[in-house]
């Protein structure tokens, strides 16, 4: 093990910091004039990363070649797929800021700093190898995301969501924490490795008392049901583009975290585990959709569609199968690119004076006079809801396949009957757009970067997204062997 | 064909019409629309024109992997082939009942509509089980936004019934689909129909199987969607839904439940045949007291879809015959009492059958076609409605006479309820003024009106034109159905004396049952009688 190896390993994450830093500074020097200036280097140094990254996922690397420190730091084929969907996301929420912000207060040149550190945070997450790793990746991400959340400060609702999701948040870390304390304590080491070869011989009822703690933390983290309170009020209280941020790159770095905690460091005991999966995932979807057919703030809607998304995701996972990791990982790249899109699509909606609009009902009659955007947002709901020949229908198929092949046709027929709720409510949204009679609230134009992640989002998600299957199932098929074949 | 993709070009048309249809006013888009809807139905004929009858089991097909195990698989039978017929014969005939009674946001109508042709063909061509399901569910989404967006007053409570009874349908099948596909190995429908599964796997497979079709159909108890959604979709709305639409389901029970699972579906007749006649039985007497014309046509549209499933569930020849030319007859007749509802709707705008009243008068020509309509929906011979039905039932009454009886009594009370409503709409005085003063038929109605009773006719005097192509894929059928084949009550039984005649038609029954109950004795009474 030579430090120069490891050092190219992380070399995302070297690029991530340094040029973090250098921004804060410049940012410290230049103020909030030069914002704009850094949200663009920001999206350039992701896109840096991105390129960084992508190798490792085409080769499918895996195995100890890409070990980095001494078994705390993998950098393999699915790390790097889960980094470049976390990328696409934060880069998408740091291209809508600028509009956004300059509306309310002016941008601030920290909002695309703390991205930066939140993602930094992220690729530690999803690369971790090692309880600590973990632990200094979660709270990195955290720790920004928490800033993010109370980013309008004279706004009530983001500095409450900021707080709610601080002391939440740290509830849950200390849940975490205790889990992982008690799993050292139980296995006597801290490696994931180490921690499955201990775990072979039998499981100790301290052990799995920290694999209980451990999957309810996590299980915070990707809010998950009977973890999901703070969502909804989050999601509502963030700033819009904070929002689609949450909803998407960390709910990827968690779940990938989740996966990799799971599949590699619980793997020889899956037994324990997949019947708590089991339930959170049911519980989930159910209670996902439930809880989304009440909403009248769209944004509320969505939290409560991330959640029942989630459970989706999760079934992925109580297959613990390889194949049930791939199509894991293809749901999560198809639910980033229709959150994306829905939450674009949401900050397109303004009223006359160029103020969001987030009432469902103000939506009334908008395919009247906003064809393409309706018919996008549209697209995105039936996406959403998983009716086919739409691409989201195809992550809920791969998940259902894997979860069949697995034998849990019983867990499959529930979770797609629970689906049906979740359709009810899309439906609700594209019947508000379509069939009802004008409100004519939404009359604000949008400027071009949000039209083309809208359109990018869309056309992912229409059904020429399905030519990308095979590729996208490559690559996530590689990945999920790259996550089975740990040392 | 000489290799040309006419299938692919069937489902293309439709669809680049339905893109331009977008983008274009509202006079452009009923062309456009027209224009695309007979190009496919000229490609229809060319099919059918081309078929070969008696040749390969599946013709004009077309190959082409996707990924991760989908395939561009198409291909058609002599069933599939007459369904496509059907589809592609109704969808002008949509357009032009469309035409004027439709003037909000017409390009979009016609591109859901336009779609929704693109769809129904995929229906009946995919030979890929998963494309199969990708072109029968996204068919929810053109018909939610027409009865939404295009409906009645009542439209968005109709519309959320239809897509989520229809969804929780669907996704139930996609689950065994998954489950079929990972057991066996291959998405091809053609090769899953000769495969055998296990029976005790067979039997979760095809209630799978049946919450979908049954839902599709629609069966009693899961029928409530199909009133509201008709009532409340345009009138062309409810012509596709009644023609094609509904046909899904029964295309489904034939493609699927039958040849795949022969035995679960031998064991689950009896449901089938209970729900049938419940739906036969109940929803005669509902249509009997409706009040909405509409309504009523909707509730007869489930009593026969009831004659329908006991007809496929009979498993023999006559039966799946019947059941094929019920379907077809149905399409038309529905379709065209739709129309005709709809031509007096455009005229007063109300469905209530009192605000009507001696329409012959002033409406002549109108009558005639609604009287044959009529006709051909109550079954009288030389229309196709006798020719499906006689079939269907007698194919039934090979298996339970039982089953016969209450389904004819359905028959009775379908004259029952129709004569009621003609009577009531066409006879009388002229109760309405405003009634009394409606226009006769224009043209573009005229048209329609004699195209459907042209089929109609054609169909109930000559139905070997439309049985000759599906002849020998329901032989195949019934071959496959031959080892679960159940015993029927009707058959005689050792010790009773047959009269002569009975014998002469007897089928031959002996080379057919191999591991079914045992067949009955040979008669020796009937062989010292010869």
């Amino acid at each position: 093990m030579d430090w120069g190896h490891s050092l190219r390993l992380v070399a995302p994450e070297e690029l991530l910091s340094i040029s973090g830093l250098i921004l804060l500074l410049v940012a410290a020097w230049a103020g909030d004039k030069a914002a704009r200036a850094i949200s663009i280097a920001a999206v350039a140094v992701l896109a840096g990363c991105a390129f960084l990254v992508a190798p490792a996922l085409c080769n499918g690397a895996m195995g100890p070649e890409t070990v980095a420190f001494f078994g705390q730091y993998q950098a393999d084929a699915f790390s790097s797929f889960a980094k470049l969907l976390i990328y696409a996301a934060a880069a998408a929420s740091l291209i809508v800021a600028p509009a956004f912000f300059d509306r309310v207060k002016g941008m601030r040149a920290e909002y695309p700093i703390l991205i930066l550190f939140a993602v930094l945070g992220m690729g530690i997450m999803v690369s971790a190898t090692d309880l600590i790793t973990l632990y200094i990746g979660l709270e990195l991400n955290s720790l920004a995301a928490y800033v993010l959340a109370a980013f309008l400060r004279d706004d009530e609702r983001s500095a409450e969501a900021g707080l709610k999701y601080f002391v939440l948040g740290a509830l849950a870390s200390g849940i975490l924490l205790f889990g992982m304390s008690l799993t050292y304590g139980f296995t006597g080491t801290t490696s994931f490795a180490g921690i499955n070869d201990a775990l072979e011989s039998g499981l100790s009822r301290g052990a799995l008392f920290g694999i209980v703690f451990m999957l309810a933390g996590l299980a915070f983290k990707i809010s998950a049901v009977p973890f999901h309170m703070w969502t909804p009020d989050v999601y509502e209280g963030a700033p819009t583009p904070v929002t689609m941020f949450f909803a998407s790159a960390p709910k990827v770095a968690a779940l990938a975290l989740t996966m990799r905690v799971s599949l590699a460091a619980f793997a020889e005991q899956a037994a324990a585990w997949q019947q708590i999966i089991i339930f959170v995932a049911l519980a989930s979807i159910i209670v996902g959709a439930l809880g989304a057919i009440g909403q009248r703030n769209i944004k509320r809607l969505l939290a409560y569609s991330s959640i029942n998304n989630v459970g989706f995701v999760l079934i992925g996972l109580a297959a613990a199968t390889p194949q049930g990791a791939a199509a894991m990982l293809v749901y999560l790249a198809i639910y980033v690119a229709m959150t994306v899109g829905a939450f674009v699509a949401v900050l397109m909606l303004k009223d006359a004076d160029g103020n969001q609009v987030e009432e469902i009902a103000d939506l009334a009659g908008l395919s009247r006079h906003r064809k393409v955007l309706t018919a996008c947002l549209a697209m995105i709901m039936f996406s959403l809801a998983g009716i086919p020949p739409l691409f989201g229908f195809w992550g809920k198929f791969v998940v259902f396949q894997a979860a069949v092949q697995a034998d849990l046709v019983l867990l499959a027929a529930i979770g797609i009957a629970a689906s049906v709720i979740g359709a009810f409510y899309y439906l609700k949204i594209v019947k508000i757009m379509y069939f009802d009679e004008p409100a004519n609230k939404v009359v604000g134009r949008s400027d071009w970067a949000h039209q083309a992640l809208l359109a990018i989002a869309a056309l992912c998600i229409s059904p020429l997204g399905y030519l990308l299957t095979r590729q996208l199932g490559d690559l996530a098929q590689a990945a999920a062997i790259a996550l089975f074949h740990f040392t | 064909m000489n290799g040309f993709p006419i299938l692919s070009a069937m489902l293309l048309v439709p669809l680049i019409g339905a893109v331009f249809c977008l983008f274009a006013e509202a006079k452009a888009a009923r062309m456009i629309a027209l224009v695309a809807t007979v190009i496919d139905f000229a490609l229809g004929i060319m099919l059918w024109a081309n078929y070969d009858i008696g040749g390969a089991q599946w013709q004009f097909t077309e190959h082409l992997p996707l990924f991760a195990g989908f395939n561009w698989a198409l291909g058609i039978d002599g069933i599939a082939l007459m369904l496509i017929m059907l589809s592609v014969f109704l969808m002008p005939i949509c357009i032009g009942a469309s035409w004027n009674s439709i003037d909000k946001r017409v390009g979009e109508y016609m591109a859901a509509f336009l779609m929704m042709e693109t769809l129904m063909i995929g229906v009946f061509t995919a030979q890929d089980l998963f494309l199969f399901y990708i072109f029968f569910e996204a068919g929810l989404i053109p018909m939610y936004l027409i009865i939404g967006i295009w409906g009645g007053a009542d439209r968005i409570y109709a519309s959320y019934k239809f897509f989520l009874y229809t969804l929780l349908g669907s996704v139930l099948m996609l689950i065994a689909m998954l489950w079929m596909v990972n057991e066996t190995g291959t998405t091809d429908i053609p090769t899953l129909m000769n495969y055998d599964f296990a029976p005790e796997a067979q039997k979760w497979l095809w209630l799978a199987f049946f919450a979908s079709f049954a839902v599709k159909m629609p069966m009693w108890p899961v029928h409530t969607w199909l009133p509201d959604a008709h009532v409340q979709a345009p009138t062309a709305g409810s012509v596709i839904l009644a023609g094609v639409l509904l046909k899904m389901g029964g295309y489904g029970f034939i493609r699927f439940s039958l040849p795949m699972f022969p035995e679960a579906s031998a064991e689950f007749s009896w449901l089938i045949f209970a729900l049938s006649m419940i739906a036969v039985i109940y929803t005669s007497l509902v249509a009997l007291v409706q009040e909405d014309m509409k309504k009523l046509i909707a509730y007869s549209s489930v009593a026969h879809m009831g004659i329908v499933t006991v007809g496929l569930f009979a498993f023999n020849v006559q039966g799946l015959e019947g059941t094929m030319i019920v379907m077809l007859s149905h399409g038309l007749v529905a379709g065209a009492l739709f129309l005709g509802v709809g031509v007096i709707y455009d005229r007063l705008h109300t469905r209530e059958i009192d605000r009507y009243g001696g329409l012959s008068i002033n409406m002549p020509q109108y009558a005639l076609f609604f009287m044959l309509f009529t006709m051909a929906s109550v079954g009288l011979p030389g229309t196709s409605g006798f020719v499906g039905e006689f079939l269907a039932l007698a194919g039934i009454y090979q298996v339970s006479s039982w089953v016969t009886l209450v389904c004819t009594t359905g028959i009775i009370l379908g004259a029952a309820y129709m004569l009621y409503l003609y009577a009531r709409v066409f006879f009388g005085v002229q109760k309405n003024a405003d009634a009394a003063a409606m226009p006769d038929l224009d043209r573009r109605e005229w048209s329609m009106m004699a195209a459907l009773a042209a089929v109609v006719l054609w169909m109930g005097v000559y139905p070997e034109s439309f049985l000759a192509p599906m002849r020998s894929d329901i032989a195949a059928l019934d071959a496959r159905l031959a080892r679960a084949r159940p015993d029927g009550d009707a058959q005689l039984k050792a010790g009773e004396r047959p009269l002569k005649m009975i014998i002469m038609d007897l089928p031959d029954r002996g080379e057919h049952s191999t591991n079914a109950p045992p067949p009955p004795p040979p008669l020796p009474v009937t062989k010292e009688a010869h």
